[in-house]
This record gives C-alpha cells, structure tokens and sequence, in this order.
C-alpha cells in the first residue's frame, strides 16, 4: 500500500503543459530523488502533492487526503505532508524557536508549553537547540534550512517534500543540512527531494526519477539508473551534471 | 463696538480644535477598523470580495471628500435617517480614511515575498491564520510610516466638515472672524494650530520610516 499515490497528473501554465500525464506511487518511508533539467516540471509536480499548485487533471492522494482546491482538503493534506523550498521561507519576525512552535500551535491547537518542549525537541533533533532564541536573519543559510526542516518536522508529517533544499546554500553549508536529510532518511522518513545532489541522490535515495519533458522519463533504484541509463535524454542529462 | 484681545481668538480657536483632534482620532481609529475588514475583501480568494472592495476604494478614492460629506448629510435624512453635523462628518470621514488605510495596507502585504505565504501554506495554515500570525505582522511594520503619514490627511479632511456645520477650527475660524473682522489674525492662527497638529505627525512618519529602514532587527 503506498504512501503518496500520483495518478494522470496533467498540469498547465496557460498554453504550456508542463506535467504531462504522471504517475508515482511512493511508498512509506521511501526516499525518491527526483531529477533531471530545469523546465522538465520536477518542482511543479512537487508543489503539487501539497496543494501549491492545482492540478488540472489527474489525482494524487497522501494517506488517504485527496488533493482537492478548497481549504477544508488542502488542510487535511498538508497536515500529513510537509514541505522543505530552497528559500527556506522561515518567518523572519519569527526566533527559530517560534517558527517551529507556530503552526503547531495556531494549526494544532498544541498548548505553549508543549510546542515549546516539542519545538526544543525538533531543534535538537537538527542540531540547532542552542538557537532556539535567535532571529532567521543571525542564522547562516544552512541552520536556517535546518530550522526549516525542524518547523516541518513538529507538524508531524507522514512526507516531507525537499525541493532543492541545498540549492541556494555556499557550498560548504550544503553538507550540514544533506546530513540532517540523510539522518531523517535512516529513520525511516518517506522524502520526495528534487535535488541536484547526484551524489547524495546515488548514496540515500531508493529510487530515482528521471524527469524529462512533463513526463517520468526513466525511474529506477539509483545504482541502475546512474550506471546503466536507458534513454538518450538521461545519459545527457548526467553527462552534463 | 466690543473689543477682541488676541487671546480671545486664540483661546476659542483651541477650544474648537478640540473637535478637530477629536474627529481625527475617532476617524481615524474607525477607518482603521473599516479599512482591515476592506483590507481583508481586497485580498481574500474570493473574486466577488475583492471586486466588491476594489470598488469601494475606487469610490471614494474617486470623488471629493467633499461630496461624500454632502452625500452622507443631506442623503440620510431622505432614507429617514436623522443625522447631525457630528455624526455625519464622523461616518465620511471614516469611509473616506478606510478606503485610503485599506489601499496603503494592500500595497504593504502585497510586498511580503511569495515564499512567506507558500511556507504558511504548507504548514496547513488556513488564509486567516496565515494573515493573522505571518503575513500582518511583517506587514505592519512597513506599514507604520505610510499610515502615520496618512493621519495627516484625516486631520486636515477634518476642516470640510465646517461645511456641513460641525463646529472645529475651521468653522469657528469662520464664526470668530465674523465678530472680530479680523480675518488674517484668525485664519493665520488657525493654519498655525492645523500646522502643530499635522507636523509631528509628518516628521514622525519620517523618522519612523527612516529607523524601520535601518534597524532591520524585529526584536
């Protein structure tokens, strides 16, 4: 029984179809890399299983939530599926502590005391507890990622969907926030990370999906897909990354 | 024939300004209140709410404050509804500041990044939550200075309401100069009161935007 199921997703930018009829059936605690070139629609289809994008045909369900465009669904999705972007998007008005304990409480109706203890938690769990006080912008880029990954985390998701979490990071921040990943991954966390990570891709992920065009390329556990590429497009695609 | 001193003038005008700072406060706070709930229409997800406050803005940023005044005066009566000078001058000056206070605040949301609202979102935040707790507060603090600037607007709205007969400093400039003909003396120190309420204000719109720019700190 999977997780996150993806049925037919067909999805437009006014005359641009950009996904084209896609189906991915993910299972729990299964970490899926997705790849390929920028345009092929790998983020949009991301952005889709939480709502951030409607779909204009086709279904996807998560635990049972439907993807449906009113609040009452979206609600109901997003609570079993969260969502980690390349801008980190925390609140900057907001210590990293508050930014973790918010939606738990404003969402959840969680008591103060027990986001905090949770939200403590959750910062630990990132390696960031001693930041609990301080404000996103006395953050570097990969705490503040971190602190992104803890305020999704004390939602309590079934899912998390990672899209390019390292992109915007110096190089040498990208690491902290991959281990962070890698350790989510090991403890059993289903991931959907879109990511130009080839390496790490190769070494966490179960299974890869190649994106080319709107449409699931090639998919494949990492050793087949990265060692013995069946189409043309994706031998390119990793001779060119 | 009697005699005015300088003081005579200059008391009784402070004793009207009264009114004038009164009227500015109440319009003030009441447009505030209006101006969210017009704020919130503009930028609800409902096409029809926002059509809706679209076109009240349009309205009465689109006519004379003057004209709403005669309007809310002269119109009411005719529904049956009995209004005096001060309630009338009250209600205009009200919707006249919403529909300013909702068109600033709209500008000033609509400056959050985008990504604010997709990480709210993805947290299971429903639109109000979001406003409420994400958006409205990093809003707020573009907005003080705008605002703060705006007031100065509603203080001196405030003089068209002697039109309609409301007693503040404009009209009882007009009532003391018909005593003393002193017409220069009087409207000169009446400017001067207008002008020591609306400068602070100005040069503390300045200020505050000038520190909100360079502290970009939130503590």
């Amino acid at each position: 029984m999977s997780l996150i199921t993806i049925t037919e997703v067909r999805k437009s930018f006014g005359q641009n179809e950009v996904l084209k009829g896609i189906n991915l059936d993910v299972a729990a605690g299964e970490v899926i890399a997705i790849i390929g070139k920028s345009g092929s629609g790998k983020s949009t289809l991301l952005r889709c299983i939480n709502g951030l994008e409607t779909i204009n045909h086709g279904s996807i369900t998560v635990a049972g939530a439907q993807l449906a465009p009113d609040e009452v669904h979206l609600r109901a999705l997003r609570l079993k599926v969260g969502m980690i972007f390349q801008g980190f998007n925390l609140f900057p008005h907001l210590t990293a502590g508050r930014n973790v304990m918010l939606s738990p409480m404003v969402v959840k109706k969680v008591s103060q005391k027990e986001a905090e203890a949770e939200a403590r938690v959750r910062l630990e769990q990132v390696g960031l507890a001693h930041k609990f006080d301080a404000y996103p912008d006395e953050l570097s880029g990969g705490q503040q990622q971190r602190v992104a990954i803890a305020r999704a985390l004390a939602m309590k998701p079934l899912a998390l969907l990672c899209d390019e979490i390292t992109s915007a990071l110096d190089p040498e921040l990208v690491n902290e926030v991959l281990a962070v990943v890698k350790k989510l991954a090991e403890e059993g966390m289903t991931l959907l990370m879109v990511t130009h990570e080839m390496r790490f891709a190769r070494e966490v992920c179960d299974r890869v999906v190649f994106m080319h065009q709107g449409r699931v390329h090639e998919i494949g556990p990492p050793e087949e897909v990265f060692a013995n590429p069946q189409t043309a497009e994706l031998r390119q695609f990793l001779g060119q990354s | 024939m009697t005699q005015f001193t300088t003081w005579d003038i200059v008391s009784n005008l402070l004793l009207a300004a009264r009114w004038t700072v009164l009227l500015s406060i109440l319009a003030f706070i009441g447009g505030g209140v209006v101006g969210l709930v017009v704020l919130y229409c503009r930028i609800a997800r409902k096409v029809w709410l926002q059509r809706a406050a679209n076109l009240y803005i349009e309205l009465f940023q689109g006519t004379p404050l003057l004209m709403q005044l005669f309007l809310i005066f002269f119109g009411l009566p005719l529904m049956g509804l009995d209004v005096s000078p001060w309630a009338a001058a009250f209600v205009s000056l009200t919707l006249w500041t919403s529909a300013f206070l909702a068109e600033i605040w709209r500008g000033c949301v609509e400056s959050i990044p985008k990504g604010q609202w997709e990480a709210s979102s993805s947290l299971a935040m429903s639109f109000f939550e979001q406003l409420r707790y994400v958006v409205l507060p990093q809003a707020l603090r573009i907005a003080v200075p705008p605002t703060v600037g705006f007031s100065v607007q509603v203080v001196k709205g405030t003089a068209l309401t002697s039109i309609i007969g409301f007693v503040e400093l404009s009209k009882a400039s007009t009532i003391i100069t018909n005593a003393t003909f002193e017409p220069f003396t009087v409207y000169g120190f009446a400017a001067l009161i207008y002008f020591v309420l609306c400068w602070p204000l100005s040069k503390s719109s300045q200020l505050l935007e000038r520190k909100l720019n360079v502290a970009h700190h939130h503590h």
